[in-house]
């Protein structure tokens, strides 16, 4: 009871919040804000199968599957919430309000009878009792869904698989265009740099010093350069030379 | 405790999932919408189940987070190809098919 | 006389075997086609003879053949059966007879056109379907027949069908006879409604009990179909315009057999005339106005062949005018249609070799004095001439002589008509033979006139020969003995005028026709060119009697005025109510389409709006 009311107002704002966020991956961590707190939901409704379901399927492997998605696709114009439909959003808001309000007034009217529970129907534990109906009553269900989730995986391969329309090029073909590309444009036909060891931690975004103490451009990905999240080597630099400074003072000076 | 404010709940969720597909233009958020109006559904059946006394409902609600899993499966594949295709995952740049 | 009777089928079947030959044939029959055509009728002829002395000799016993059950459904059933009585032998012998001679014609008159076996096919056909109409034993096969000739005759009227005046006469002749069609097709049904059943025997047994009204109904019915096929007023107007055809064609079928079509179908069907007074005066009344306004066009005109057309309407007018009279006149009407077929034959085919002397020309203004460039022609000519006005002791004589009898008998003023009619014939006559052969040249440069080849004058002589000698078939009262099977015997009356008077009064007319002609002829010089400055009559006899402006006003005019508005309701009322409604679907739908977006969030917002919508009429009827 005190889980409902604390959950509750959370989840509605969580799901506005999803529903209003900019970044598709704010979306998704309301979104899971909102599945863990429903399956808490669950618990308190005497149904801890659900529940485990609910946090392993929902919050584990399909949010997992939507974030996954989100890094693929990456970045979108389609994040802004500048409405392209004349209309569209007035109209979806209003609309939603009255479904809203019509449902909840429908729910108002509705006179519910004693609540029944759960106690008797789970006396041997609600496991077992979810198996005993879905083994018995809904088997023939059941069956077809994993029909379903077959048909479904196999969908999503066919779905992902990328026909090549060209043959695969051997190590050879690489190494012979490489060496084409050096020789009309010269570009550099070796491997790129990698990116700098000069670093306090397990990171890609320090660029690798070249032999004058210049940072490498090639060392680093283009997308992080963009971002604006590489690292500034002569900042870097600044500091370590002031850490030493200290060290070689606390140990007495000048002995390098 | 009486299982109307569990009901009203759902059905704001709903609302507001509703909201959010007709609102959002990113595909995938537009899914978590519809992930959420699902849900939402799922919080009344397991309601109902506790109101009636009985597991039908849970077992229904078992059977919607199935069909849901295989759902997203087949939706983000497609929004995938989409997206491979047309370098966009706005819904509405799919919008060829009309008059 | 069974043997006879199988035979009779071949009468009909070698003709028309003859022409599906010569028509499916096509070219390859080119070379022995007009031989084939020939002997066909002349086989038929050969058989008619031999049926006849058969039917003679086996006492008036008609000769039947049933061929095969044509119709049978329910109560409803027609038998193919061939009958040859009295009636029918004189018609066969006839059509076959004058027939063959026409075809032995044929065979010079068109030597000289390519399409000279089509020309006998069509021929033949004429004749297979003239045969089938006159031994046919039931009202549903004379129709066939009926119709053949119809076809025939719109064939052979168009056969130069790159002449736009022939195309349009054979159209002409056509649409007019499907007038008198409508008629008999009526007739037809009528007696199949009331007496159960069309053939001859069956319609003479119900009349003995139908009602006055049914009689007259049939009788005027029958009198529309033999109108239009024997060109009677008012359906007349086809028969000048199919003189378009090939002179045979207009021997043939034009004066000698299928306008007499419609005498045949009066007289064959005397039981039903026997039972109604207002048809067979209506018969009588239009045989008398056909007479006098066939001799009024045959006056005025300068196209010999019109002229002579005009004639033709004349004397069919003389035998629906005895046909009608009834029993005192049948006799005397098959017989004048047998005398005429002989000697109207003849003339026409004097024509044409006139016309072909003369490169084809008919104008009778550019003839004259062909006397001496074409003697056998002016000679068998002469003879025809002397029968069609009743030159005492000739065919014509006998039979017309009889049939003013009978009309006098009749009634008086029929009497006079008929006796003016005479008149005019023979001032006719005279005036064609006069332009013709008698007065001075009036010929065309490049003209120089010969006599026919033997093919052609050969028919010519038997036909003048039977012109002459055709009266013999009175002797004794010979033809109304051999008729009276068939049309019941002649009540006696008490004669208005003697004999012998009348006689005397018809040759009077005659002779005062031939004088009037001859003091016209002679004194005025005949010019080339048809004078324009003459009397009203004149006018409007060259007009044929306004018969094709009457036509036009009433039916034709009227008609296209009727297609032209049904064509603009069609135009603005159908098609705008359809195009409208298509054009309102139209554009209704590519507003409509408008709501396709194609945005999945704008139909998803609609379907939102609809389960709104659904909810609240829920909640609406759960708390009302």
């Amino acid at each position: 009871m005190i889980a409902f009311w604390i959950l509750a107002p959370l989840m509605v704002v969580c799901a506005l919040g999803m529903v209003v966020s900019r970044k598709a991956v704010h979306s998704a961590l309301m979104l899971a804000v909102v599945m863990v707190s429903l399956a808490i939901l669950y618990a308190a409704q005497d149904a801890p199968f659900l529940f485990a379901v609910q946090i392993i399927v929902y919050t584990g492997a399909v949010l997992m599957l939507f974030l996954f998605v989100l890094m693929l696709v990456g970045v979108d114009a389609s994040d802004s919430l500048v409405e392209t439909l004349r209309g569209q959003r007035l109209l979806a808001i209003a609309v939603g309000l009255l479904f809203a309000i019509v449902l909840v007034a429908g729910l108002a009217q509705v006179t519910v009878g004693a609540v029944v529970g759960l106690d008797e129907a789970n006396i041997d534990g609600n496991v077992p009792g979810v198996a005993r109906l879905l083994f018995s009553n809904y088997v023939f269900a059941f069956e077809v869904t994993s029909a379903l989730l077959i048909t479904a995986a196999v969908g999503a391969m066919v779905l992902a698989h990328r026909e090549r329309l060209s043959a695969k090029p051997t190590q050879r073909d690489m190494a012979l265009q490489r060496m084409r590309d050096y020789a009309d444009r010269g570009v550099h036909p070796g491997p790129l740099p990698g990116p700098g060891t000069f670093a306090r931690h397990n990171s890609v975004d320090t660029p690798a010093l070249l032999p004058d103490g210049t940072p490498s451009e090639l060392s680093i990905s283009r997308v992080m350069r963009a971002r604006g999240t590489v690292r500034d080597v002569e900042a870097d630099r600044a500091a370590i030379a002031r850490v030493d400074d200290e060290t070689n003072v606390l140990r007495g000076g000048g002995d390098r | 405790m009486s299982p109307t404010p569990f009901l009203v709940l759902s059905a704001l969720l709903f609302s507001i999932g509703t909201l959010g597909v007709l609102v959002r233009r990113n595909a995938i958020v537009v899914f978590m919408c519809v992930e959420l109006m699902l849900n939402a559904s799922n919080l009344a059946f397991v309601t109902f189940a506790r109101q009636h006394g009985n597991l039908d409902g849970q077992i229904a609600a078992f059977f919607v987070m199935v069909v849901a899993a295989a759902e997203v499966v087949v939706g983000l594949a497609i929004i995938m190809t989409i997206f491979r295709t047309r370098r966009s995952a706005s819904v509405d740049d799919a919008s060829l098919l009309k008059y | 006389m069974d043997s006879i009777s199988s035979l009779l089928a071949l009468i009909i079947a070698i003709p028309a075997a003859s022409a599906a030959v010569l028509l499916v044939g096509g070219r390859w029959t080119d070379r022995w086609g007009h031989v084939l055509g020939t002997l066909a009728p002349i086989a038929s002829f050969v058989i008619a003879v031999l049926a006849f002395l058969d039917l003679q000799a086996g006492g008036g016993e008609p000769l039947q053949q049933h061929l095969f059950t044509w119709i049978d459904v329910n109560s409803f059933q027609v038998d193919f059966d061939l009958l040859f009585d009295q009636l029918s032998a004189l018609f066969v012998l006839l059509i076959t007879g004058v027939g063959s001679l026409i075809h032995v014609y044929s065979i010079g008159y068109m030597a000289a056109d390519p399409r000279r076996r089509r020309f006998f096919g069509y021929l033949n056909l004429f004749v297979a379907a003239m045969l089938t109409l006159v031994l046919a034993d039931d009202y549903l096969a004379v129709f066939l027949g009926w119709e053949g000739v119809g076809l025939a005759s719109y064939l052979l009227i168009g056969f130069w069908q790159y002449k736009d005046s022939a195309a349009v006469a054979a159209k002409k002749a056509f649409v007019v006879n499907r007038v008198g069609d409508v008629g008999m097709a009526l007739a037809i049904m009528l007696m199949f409604a009331s007496f159960g059943s069309t053939s001859f025997a069956g319609v003479a047994e119900g009349m003995e009990s139908a009602s006055a009204a049914l009689a007259t109904a049939l009788g005027l019915l029958l009198l529309l179909g033999a109108a239009g096929k024997s060109a009677q007023v008012p359906l007349q107007s086809w028969l000048l315009d199919a003189m378009e055809g090939p002179t045979p064609v207009s021997a043939l079928i034009h004066a000698a057999t299928m306008v007499t079509a419609g005498v045949y179908l009066v007289t064959r069907s005397h039981f039903v005339y026997a039972e109604t007074e207002v048809a067979q005066t209506a018969v009588v009344i239009v045989g008398l106005v056909t007479l006098l306004w066939g001799a009024v066009i045959g006056c005025a005109k300068d196209d010999i062949k019109k002229a002579l057309a005009g004639s033709t309407m004349s004397q069919i007018g003389y035998m629906m005018l005895a046909a009608g009279i009834g029993p005192a006149g049948y006799a005397f009407a098959i017989f004048h249609l047998l005398t005429h077929g002989f000697f109207k034959a003849n003339l026409f085919l004097g024509a044409g070799s006139v016309m072909h002397a003369m490169n084809d020309d008919v104008n009778m203004r550019r003839y004259g004095a062909l006397r001496a460039a074409l003697p056998i022609t002016f000679i068998t000519f002469a003879c025809g001439y002397l029968a069609i006005i009743g030159f005492p002791g000739l065919a014509g004589f006998w039979s017309k002589d009889r049939i003013i009898e009978a009309a006098f008998n009749e009634n008086v003023y029929i009497g006079v008509g008929a006796l003016i009619g005479a008149g005019i014939t023979a001032f006719y006559m005279t005036r064609l033979m006069i332009m013709t052969f008698l007065s001075e040249k009036r010929w065309q440069r490049d003209v120089h006139p010969h006599e026919s080849p033997l093919v052609m004058t050969a028919p010519l002589v038997v036909l003048a020969a039977g012109s002459v000698v055709g009266g013999a078939l009175l002797l004794n009262n010979w033809i109304v003995e051999w008729l009276e099977p068939v049309v019941g015997v002649e009540e006696h009356h008490e004669a208005l005028l003697s004999p012998l008077l009348i006689t005397l009064l018809v040759l009077a007319m005659v002779a005062a026709g031939i004088v009037v002609a001859f003091l016209i002829y002679r004194r005025d010089k005949i010019s080339p060119e048809a004078p324009t400055r003459v009397s009203l009559l004149t006018r409007a006899a060259r007009a044929d009697l306004y018969g094709d402006a009457v036509n036009e006003a009433a039916f034709m005019r009227p008609g296209q005025q009727l297609t032209r508005s049904l064509v603009q309701v069609d135009n603005r009322g159908v098609d705008g109510a359809v195009n409208g409604l298509a054009a309102l679907v139209g554009g209704t739908s590519g507003r409509v389409r408008r709501w396709q977006t194609g945005f999945v969030r704008t139909y998803a917002l609609s379907m939102l709006a609809g389960s709104a919508l659904l909810v609240l009429g829920l909640l609406a009827v759960r708390l009302a």
